[in-house]
């Protein structure tokens, strides 16, 4: 703009002559081309023209294709995982909040607990957990924590699995036929291994004993990772009450963590099975482990 | 397409860039703002990760 007079013949001319092949590498071919070729014959002129913008019309769509891609499994899962993580401490922060009576605030009530004999009731025979009742559809009414998916990891888990109201936010969502956590049968939730943030990418890598934890407004429900089982599309029986056993009576208290396979082709499924080890009430604490996370903010 | 949208640009080479380098921020803003969440929703899959009869 202040030096104008000094540069603007020179470059005007210059970008005149050869501005087609010089500033867009990736489509400038024919561009240039139809640029050239527009002296001598003028109906080859058109068809070059009409060509040459094709052609670039359909690399920006093909970069467009990219970017939509990146940005499903990239952007999109770095906004919905702060979400979530943001969600899940909330519902923590709430329940806590509106337990009241005579105990501390979770993270010194879970550092007492860790230390002394820990009041979590092992689940054997007779003895049985805090079941909730079936909460509203889409309504988030737990939440999940892996420390093997992260040391930071929390995640919401809501009623259904609807994709669209449940699973693209980002977190878990429950079978709606499948029990309560807690409960006689089997807690069977599902989310995607990849993209919508990707809540299940790493459920290949449970190991055997690794915990997994859910809490709800009444406590702490710990599983123990037991074993993984790929399964078609259509396998429902995944989700009885005992597992690929849907006329048996349950005896045990199963989670099932359901999610697609292999990763980013999804023609199956994995299942991931846990067994419920100890319940913890909301008045003793969070359990050690992740007595840092819940409550806390991202 | 691209050699007229630079040709239509005023000003001088860097000023050039300069425009550019902004319509392409504020159309990565748009797109992963708007766009990209609008086209998500229409192109999601029925149920990908659950299991289904």
């Amino acid at each position: 703009m202040f030096d104008e007079s000094v540069f603007d013949e020179s470059v005007f001319d210059e970008s005149a002559s050869n501005e087609a092949g010089s500033d867009e590498p990736g489509s400038g071919g024919p561009a240039a081309a139809g640029a050239e070729s527009a002296k001598p014959a003028k109906g080859g002129s058109v068809v070059r023209s009409v060509i040459g913008i094709a052609g670039e019309l359909l690399i920006t769509a093909g970069v467009l294709v990219f970017l939509f891609l990146g940005w499903q499994l990239w952007i999109q899962g770095i906004a919905l995982n702060s979400a979530q993580t943001s969600e899940a401490s909330g519902l923590s922060q709430s329940w806590s909040a509106s337990t009241v009576g005579p105990t501390a605030p979770a993270p010194s009530a879970a550092a007492t607990a860790a230390g002394s004999a820990p009041a979590t009731t092992p689940v054997g025979a007779g003895s049985a957990p805090v079941v909730m009742t079936a909460p509203a559809e889409t309504s988030q009414f737990a939440v999940l924590y892996v420390p093997r998916f992260g040391a930071d990891y929390k995640r919401t888990i809501s009623q259904g699995v609807d994709a669209k109201t449940v699973l693209n936010a980002g977190g878990a969502g429950h079978y709606e036929q499948s029990q309560m956590p807690g409960d006689m049968g089997n807690f069977a939730i599902a989310a995607h291994r990849d993209g919508w943030g990707s809540p299940f990418i790493k459920i290949n890598e449970l190991q055997v004993g690794d915990p997994i934890y859910v809490e709800t407004q009444d406590g702490w429900y710990t599983y123990r990772f037991r074993d993984l089982e790929y399964v078609s599309p259509d396998g429902v029986d995944v989700l009885s009450a005992v597992p690929q056993a849907p006329d048996a009576a349950p005896t045990d208290r199963l989670i099932t963590l359901t999610s697609c396979n292999p990763l980013y082709i999804a023609s199956e499924r994995i299942i991931a099975y846990g067994v419920l080890e100890s319940f913890t009430p909301r008045s003793d604490g969070a359990p050690a482990e992740i007595a840092g996370l819940t409550g806390k903010g991202a | 397409m691209y050699g007229a949208l630079w040709r239509i640009l005023p000003g001088p080479v860097w000023l050039r860039i300069v425009i550019l380098l902004v319509a392409l921020a504020v159309l990565l803003f748009v797109l992963s703002t708007w766009v990209f969440p609008f086209v998500d929703g229409v192109l999601t899959p029925s149920q990908p990760v659950t299991v289904n009869p």
